[in-house]
């Protein structure tokens, strides 16, 4: 048996999967779910800031999606000056260029998982699984970055002290009162975490009764 | 929290005949409403003009007022039913908070100038919103200036003029700004009469020499610019022209134009001979001018136009050959000349008459194919049957102006030596819209005082919506604190909405900047202006983006030779670059972007000593040059309260002086 063929492991009899059509459907059926749903969380907001104040009724909104910063940037970039924040362009610019190009590679290492029915496939999974709470682990890293290295020699530096912004939750700055929530774009992989999870559960009660009677088979043979 | 405030005041009006209403919050119940009307002194009839008019914060007016600023030259939106002055436009004056003639639109008020010479003052007169289908449709503005014979366009998207025309032909106008109902042409009659162009003469070759004239100017709705070339003018008899209205539906393609002087008389007070006034006023009736505008533009466009003072201009006698102009004999003194709303009557007054004049334009057709006429005037211009082509005469009061329509079948008829306003029946198909008789009277609301025009919601469109009606009262004598001799003038709404005799007053709006005439009102939501210019350094005068534009992070100063070029961006709360440095003669070109993109974030920039003041709305671009004639040091600063950092965003101009 070559290392492939260990790492793939056992193929499925066509009669096997006749007869069991939802045990083996299942875990394919999740993995595919979960690559919808990233390929739409890539056309929706992934997080959303909302900036009130007394001058502001309208609201102001930073609409963030994977790849790309909406909203009200040149605005809140001309509010930040006054407090030393780099502009938020400058922010995640790498995290932005690859967003999308990271999430169609979770899409492939998803479609390569369900070819694959040993333990191997958690490795292609984990990725996806993880993502919801690396952007926000990620996003959290920036906002620090930002808040805590303001520009000393900016107009109001001496008024405002290095601060970190919330990631979800209420803020103030100043007037501004701040409401950072999640977009439908991280709900949609969050719960394609949720459906990972449950594709691997399924997986791993598909094939582990296989895997376990090749290695008794092979035991076997072996002894013999 | 806006719902239950306007909750509480629409209750308000309901407060005074109705006994019980409960009410939530403390110390705004309905006793208290009482209290305070008690305690100032008001009926209920005040209670409910307010609960008509108040118009709690953030309430947005249902109307606009475009009204013309008399003599200051410019024109004023006002909000209706609040009443509240929302927007000065300048026009064709210096105005320095829009920093118009100190750096931005000196270009186009240039194209006013008068024989070469700057006349920086006007006299609006007439607005006129352009029309598609003879309705407004919130795209344009027009405007006369009845002391220059200029006429100017405004664009709706910004507020801002973007043309100013001056008139070859007559150094005043009165007959204008009006459109014809697709806005093919704007229309610009002429007032007193001179030789064509102005020409020096004497008063005694006023009936060979003298001239009055009508102007149209083709409108290029593509361009938003009038355009000159295309433009043309008719030759007509040195009567004085007053006002004019354009033809619609049945009656599109004419236009009518009063005339007061039909006499030709050239006063001479001075020389014991009897003055314009009385000379003027001599015989009972003036001609009501009638003239087919679309053959004209053919008689035009088949070039059967002289050229005077460079303009193509239809002679009086090619006009009469070409059957483009026939006169009714109309009461004298004739003010208002207003088309119903169908097209197809005319309505006239004369102030010393006390009738209305409602001339039937299917009977002026008629008596022009059946040469009815009754005669020519001196000039052989045929003058039609007055009795073939009138369809009848409403006695309304005393001092009848000018003629408003609502959409019921009322006109509304500016009353000045009685002081009010007269609402009266239309007959014919719009009869049956009221329940009084055709052609009567129905009440008169008085007003306060001496008032001119008057405007009824849309009421000179096609489809009037009636609700509102404005009087633009020429005095005000009692009404507000004297403010020093000179008193506003006082817009006074009333309510039009109720039938028969229920026409009150319900607000006054002191106008203490000018003396506006006439007013437009336009629904509020066919208007779609930018709370923004489009992108990030527009220029204002071309209407796109300015190429030379300075962006961020390309701010810089050349120099080539003697002239320095600044690129100069504002945002707040700084300018960049701050310091600006050339030496004493230099040529500046300074152009300065406001990069921001926030409503409401406009910035000044003045430099005072050199006369600068410009007004730079989030994202335009303006271009400013000068030659630095004065050496010194020169701090330039933003003039707009733009934040908290305001008085710091500032700079320094140094200007080395040359040895």
């Amino acid at each position: 048996m070559s290392v492939i063929d260990h790492i793939l492991g056992p193929r499925l009899e066509p009669d096997l999967v006749r007869k069991h059509a939802l045990r083996f459907g299942l875990p394919g059926f999740f993995l595919l779910a979960a690559r919808v749903l990233l390929l739409v969380s890539l056309f929706l907001p992934y997080w959303q800031l909302e900036l009130h104040a007394p001058q502001y009724p309208d609201n102001l909104y930073l609409i963030a999606y994977v790849n790309h910063l909406e909203g009200d940037v040149a605005e809140i970039d001309t509010l930040n000056h006054y407090i030393g924040m780099r502009p938020l362009e400058e922010a995640a610019r790498i995290e932005r260029s690859l967003g999308v190009y990271i999430l169609i590679g979770f899409v492939i290492l998803l479609e390569l998982a369900s070819y694959i029915h040993t333990r191997w496939a958690v490795l292609l999974v984990l990725p996806a699984l993880t993502f919801p709470g690396v952007f926000l682990l990620d996003l959290y890293l920036w906002m620090r970055h930002f808040g805590l290295n303001l520009d000393p020699e900016a107009p109001l530096s001496t008024a405002i002290d290095p601060f970190v912004p919330p990631v979800l939750g209420k803020g103030a700055v100043g007037q501004f009162e701040t409401i950072a929530m999640p977009g439908p774009g991280l709900w949609l992989s969050i719960a394609a975490s949720g459906v990972l999870i449950l594709a691997l559960y399924f997986h791993r009660r598909a094939y582990l009764p296989l895997l376990r009677r090749q290695k008794e088979q092979s035991q076997k043979e072996q002894g013999n | 929290m806006k719902r239950r405030r306007r909750g509480t005041w629409i209750g308000l009006g309901v407060v005074a005949s109705l006994a019980a209403l409960s009410t939530t919050v403390a110390g705004q119940s309905l006793s208290d409403v009482q209290k305070v009307a008690k305690e100032r002194g008001l009926s209920t009839a005040d209670l409910l003009a307010a609960a008509k008019t108040y118009t709690p914060s953030g309430m947005i007016d249902e109307y606009l007022i475009f009204s013309s600023g008399g003599h200051s030259g410019q024109v004023f939106v006002i909000g209706v039913p609040s009443m509240r002055l929302l927007r000065t436009i300048a026009v064709f004056t210096p105005e320095s908070w829009q920093g118009w003639g100190y750096g931005t639109g000196n270009e186009i008020l240039e194209q006013g100038l008068v024989n070469g010479k700057a006349n920086l003052w006007g006299d609006t007169h007439h607005p006129a919103l352009s029309e598609t289908n003879g309705d407004y449709d919130g795209q344009w503005l027009f405007i006369n200036d009845k002391a220059n014979a200029r006429v100017a366009v405004i664009d709706l998207r910004d507020f801002e003029t973007k043309q100013i025309v001056k008139n070859p032909l007559t150094l005043s106008d009165h007959g204008g700004a009006f459109v014809t109902p697709n806005t093919e042409y704007v229309i610009e009659g002429g007032q007193y009469a001179t030789p064509l162009g102005s020409t020096f003469d004497t008063m005694d070759n006023y009936q060979e020499n003298f001239r009055g004239s009508v102007t149209f100017w083709k409108f290029d709705r593509k361009k938003g610019r009038i355009d000159k070339e295309r433009s043309f003018a008719m030759e007509l008899p040195p009567y004085w022209h007053d006002i004019a209205d354009a033809g619609k539906l049945v009656s599109d393609g004419w236009i009518f134009l009063n005339s007061l002087n039909s006499e030709m008389a050239t006063g001479g007070i001075q020389d014991k001979k009897p003055p314009f006034e009385a000379g003027a006023s001599r015989n009972t009736t003036d001609y009501l001018h009638i003239i087919d505008w679309r053959k004209a533009e053919q008689v035009y466009k088949a070039g059967k136009v002289e050229m005077v003072e460079g303009f193509p201009v239809i002679t009086l006698e090619t006009a009469i050959a070409e059957g483009l102009m026939y006169l009714t004999p109309e009461p004298r003194s004739p003010h208002g000349v207003d088309v119903a709303p169908k097209g197809d009557f005319i309505v006239v007054s004369g102030k010393l008459d006390p009738h209305v004049t409602v001339y039937n334009f299917n009977k002026i057709q008629k008596a022009i194919a059946n040469k009815t006429f009754s005669g020519k005037d001196p000039y052989g211009i045929p003058i039609l049957d007055f009795d073939a082509v009138v369809e009848a005469q409403v006695e309304v009061g005393l001092g009848p102006l000018h003629t408003q329509f609502g959409p019921d079948g009322y006109a509304y008829t500016s009353l000045f030596l009685d002081s009010a306003v007269a609402r009266w029946t239309l007959g014919g198909s719009y009869g049956a819209g009221t329940p009084e008789p055709d052609w009567t009277l129905v009440t008169k609301t008085p007003v306060h005082y001496n008032v001119g025009h008057i405007g009824v919601a849309e009421g000179d469109t096609v489809a009037p919506d009636g609700k509102y009606l404005v009087s633009f009262n020429k005095w005000s004598v009692d009404r507000f604190f004297h403010p020093g001799p000179l008193l506003p003038q006082n817009f006074q709404l009333i309510d039009i909405s109720g039938k028969g005799t229920n026409m009150p007053v319900l607000y006054d709006m002191p106008i203490g900047m000018g003396e506006p005439h006439y007013a437009q009102i336009i629904k509020a939501d066919k208007l779609h202006p930018w709370s923004v210019y489009p992108e990030i350094g527009w220029d204002p005068v071309a209407q796109q983006m300015d190429p030379m534009a300075p962006k961020p992070r390309m701010e810089r100063v050349e120099r080539n030779g003697s002239t320095v070029e600044v690129y100069m961006t504002a945002v707040r709360s700084h300018f960049n670059p701050e310091h600006v440095t050339v030496k004493e003669g230099d040529h500046v070109i300074w152009r300065i972007t406001n990069i921001e993109r926030a409503v409401d974030a406009t910035h000044g920039f003045a430099l005072p000593q050199y006369n600068i003041n410009l007004s730079l709305e989030p994202g335009e671009t303006a271009t400013i040059e000068f030659v630095a004639d004065r050496a010194g040091t020169f701090p330039f600063y933003c003039s707009e309260f733009c934040s908290a950092l305001h008085l710091e965003m500032m700079g320094y101009f140094m200007v080395e002086p040359r040895d």
